[in-house]
């Protein structure tokens, strides 16, 4: 089952580098980081999505808790929450492409924030399901080149991880 | 400012070997004869001794190395601290800030090689930070579940010249760390009951009685309750080994009796042990009809191999310590009946295969028996000895027959397995508690590993006592080729390549003795423990069986706990 994982830790030196090296040292997956600073500059928050069994997952959020550098942690995928990643997309447009990539980026609400002769840089946001919709729709044959920055969430309603 | 911050923090000894990057350190030891430095051989050699300090008082163990291959050379043993949680701060030497990142000579990422290995680690980067950092340290070292710690400290942060306000902090709390304190009330509560509703029981301890200092409890907990107990092998020692409750150690190479109950058991209490593969053999046929109770300081180490039925997290003297009032308060009491029916259940087993009703080894050989070393080592030190152990087949048989009353007597690398851990441990351990009989048990392959240590001994005037069981192989890797690989020893024998022994440690001032008969064995090893040997290091170098195998050994793979090995050619 995927995860999504929202970890609130020290903003020191090598802090990344720990829980980066919790998930290869024991043969956990990571499928995307995200990590920032906060409004408070002594925290960074992190953001990562895995898959696992519930056991796994227990174990993942176990460990992480020992890392000194982790102030807290919740499993946004325990309740209900928000999800977002960024996409930009680079694509072929050239022709009667130009007029159908366009609708799709309507369709997807996205943005064309580049343009060029031949190719059209798009701008997506949105659960990762509906970023790799996008990239369905549009075609592996067009598709240039993909920058996605990985998922970032956020609990809904009244609950906040904060100190 | 590291010296002053070691001495404010209580540091008697720090274990260490100069280099480039430590100097000025190490200048401020010279200058500061408060925390007493020890010259070691090789810096894996310090991190042992240091951690065999640390287990034989359990205070934190103090280690000094240079930068780049001081500090790599330390990670061997903070690698066996880490696996067997024993508190240490390690501070190595770093090159100066502008440097890091240039390959500068001696230059080692020391943060990130040492990651895996270390609960905690810093990289000072302004001399301000050094009282902090450092009580930090040892902070995180000592407290919650134990570990290693290291601080590398570049060479311009420790520069002399460099004046400022200096500060020990008093008291330490960190917003991201809280090391657990006592158990849920309620699951305690729990658990209780099951124990008291009971029929065949068992209490698993590990070493987390021993470093969370719960023994008295245990043993309080197990004599109210009547329940037999079974310690791994890094908990022997939390329950006293010559009690009639105690049934030796479980596991790999645990007693026929342990093993067995275990599982046979319906309720397991589990206290500060970790279910590892040593232990459960296959965990999906692990004490198929036994209830858990789980009680560890660490929530990772629970329900991580085998799920707990009911888990607690906490220290282990504090939740022992309520379970044990909620048990006397309790209008129940264990049923008799059921425990006396289990007990004589037990003492079949014991009469049948057990390890302390009679010799399971061959009493009619000419040769030594490696058993019968140990049992003689045993009988002649009255069971006092603080023994610490290399890897390999001695420290099974150590582990076996070298019964221990009291925790912290038993000094060994058990997570990691490290061989030449011993002689090293067996120093730190003297340096805590001069006075005590220091013994390492040792092979022929563990002690060449860390054997230059032989020189410390002889600077420091250790009076330790090496026993080595000399079968000239590497005993426990060719009883695995005897049994998987129709005896091909693959380069497990040293054929005619041995030192002397005897001279090699005359060459050190040190006292050899070489026993070949079994009828010298009593005699020598008094000689080894008589007065005139009380303040000298003496090597026994005993040749004994070559071909003796350790066992109980459970089969493995895909066995459970009660399928054991008892002999070359006997199995349950």
């Amino acid at each position: 089952m995927r995860r999504i994982i929202s970890v609130l830790m020290e903003n020191a030196p090598g802090a990344l580098s720990r829980v980066v090296g919790l998930f290869s040292q024991r043969g956990y997956n990571i499928e995307s980081l995200t990590v920032a600073p906060t409004e408070d500059e002594t925290l960074s928050r992190l953001t990562l999505t895995t898959i696992g069994n519930e056991h796994k997952i227990e174990q993942i959020t176990k460990h992480l808790n020992k890392l000194i550098d982790v102030v807290k942690l919740v499993d946004l995928t325990e309740g209900a929450h928000i999800e977002r990643e960024l996409m930009l997309i680079k694509v072929k447009a050239s022709g009667a492409q130009r007029a159908e990539i366009k609708r799709c980026v309507d369709i997807f609400r996205g943005q064309i924030v580049d343009v060029t002769s031949s190719v059209y840089t798009v701008q997506i946001t949105g659960a990762s399901g509906k970023l790799d919709a996008f990239v369905d729709a549009v075609g592996e044959g067009t598709i240039l080149e993909v920058a996605r920055t990985g998922v970032s969430g956020i609990a809904r309603g009244e609950k906040v991880l904060s100190l | 400012m590291i010296i002053r911050a070691l001495q404010d923090e209580g540091v008697d000894y720090v274990f260490g070997y100069p280099g480039g990057a430590a100097l000025h350190i190490y200048d401020a030891i010279f200058r500061n004869p408060a925390v007493k430095h020890i010259l070691v051989r090789h810096e894996q050699a310090a991190t042992h001794a240091a951690d065999g300090y640390a287990r034989a008082t359990g205070k934190v163990g103090v280690v000094l190395v240079t930068s780049g291959p001081g500090a790599t050379n330390a990670v061997t043993g903070i690698a066996t601290a880490y696996m067997d949680s024993i508190p240490m701060v390690v501070i190595s030497g770093q090159v100066p800030t502008d440097k890091i990142g240039e390959d500068a000579f001696q230059e080692t990422d020391m943060v990130g090689v040492s990651r895996p290995i270390v609960k905690h680690s810093f990289l000072i980067k302004d001399p301000r930070e050094i009282p902090e950092t450092i009580k930090k340290a040892f902070y995180i070292a000592a407290t919650g579940r134990p570990g290693p710690v290291v601080v590398d400290v570049p060479k311009n942060v420790t520069t002399p010249g460099e004046k400022f306000e200096y500060q020990y902090p008093g008291k330490m709390k960190l917003r991201s760390y809280t090391p657990p304190g006592r158990g849920h009330s309620g699951q305690i509560k729990k658990a209780a009951q099951l124990l008291l509703a009971a029929k065949r029981p068992m209490i698993y301890a590990g070493g987390g009685v021993i470093q969370g200092e719960g023994s008295r409890q245990l043993t309080e907990l197990a004599q109210l309750l009547n329940f037999p107990v079974t310690n791994t092998l890094m908990g022997l020692g939390c329950y006293p080994g010559t009690d009639r409750q105690f049934l030796g150690m479980l596991g790999m190479h645990g007693t026929f009796e342990a093993n067995t109950a275990m599982h046979h058991s319906d309720v397991i209490l589990a206290v500060g042990a970790r279910f590892d593969d040593r232990v459960t053999n296959t965990p999906s046929k692990f004490c198929p009809g036994a209830k858990i109770i789980h009680i560890d300081i660490d929530p990772a180490s629970i329900s991580k191999t085998v799920q707990a039925d009911i888990p607690i997290v906490g220290a282990v003297d504090l939740v022992l310590g309520d379970m044990l009032e909620v048990l006397k308060q309790s209008d129940q009491s264990p049923d008799s009946a059921a425990l006396a029916e289990w007990w004589k259940q037990i003492d079949d087993w014991r009469d049948r295969h057990g390890l302390y009703t009679r010799p399971r080894y061959r009493t009619d050989s000419g040769q030594i028996m490696p058993q019968e070393v140990i049992n003689t080592l045993y009988e002649v030190t009255g069971g006092e000895a603080i023994v610490s152990s290399d890897v390999g087949q001695h420290q099974m048989f150590a582990a076996q027959y070298y019964l221990f009353d009291k925790p912290r007597r038993w000094i060994n690398s058990g997570g990691l397995g490290t061989m030449g851990f011993g002689l090293p441990a067996a120093m730190g351990v003297q340096f805590a508690l001069r006075d005590a009989v220091s013994v390492c048990v040792t092979g022929e392959g563990s002690i060449q590993m860390c054997i230059q240590e032989l020189s410390t001994c002889t600077q420091y005037h250790l009076p330790i006592k090496i026993i080595c069981l000399n079968n000239q192989s590497l005993g426990m890797v060719k009883q695995w080729q005897d049994l998987q690989y129709d005896g091909r020893y693959s380069e497990s024998l040293y054929e005619e390549s041995l030192p002397d022994f005897v001279k090699l440690m005359e060459a050190f001032g040190h006292v050899g003795i070489r026993v070949t008969r079994r009828d010298q064995l009593r005699e020598k090893m008094q000689e080894c423990f008589s007065e005139q040997n009380r303040k000298r290091a003496v090597f026994m170098d005993i040749y004994v069986d070559p071909a003796e195998h350790v066992y109980p050994m459970l089969v493995a793979p895909n066995g459970s706990m009660r399928d054991m090995w008892l002999s070359r050619t006997e199995r349950t």
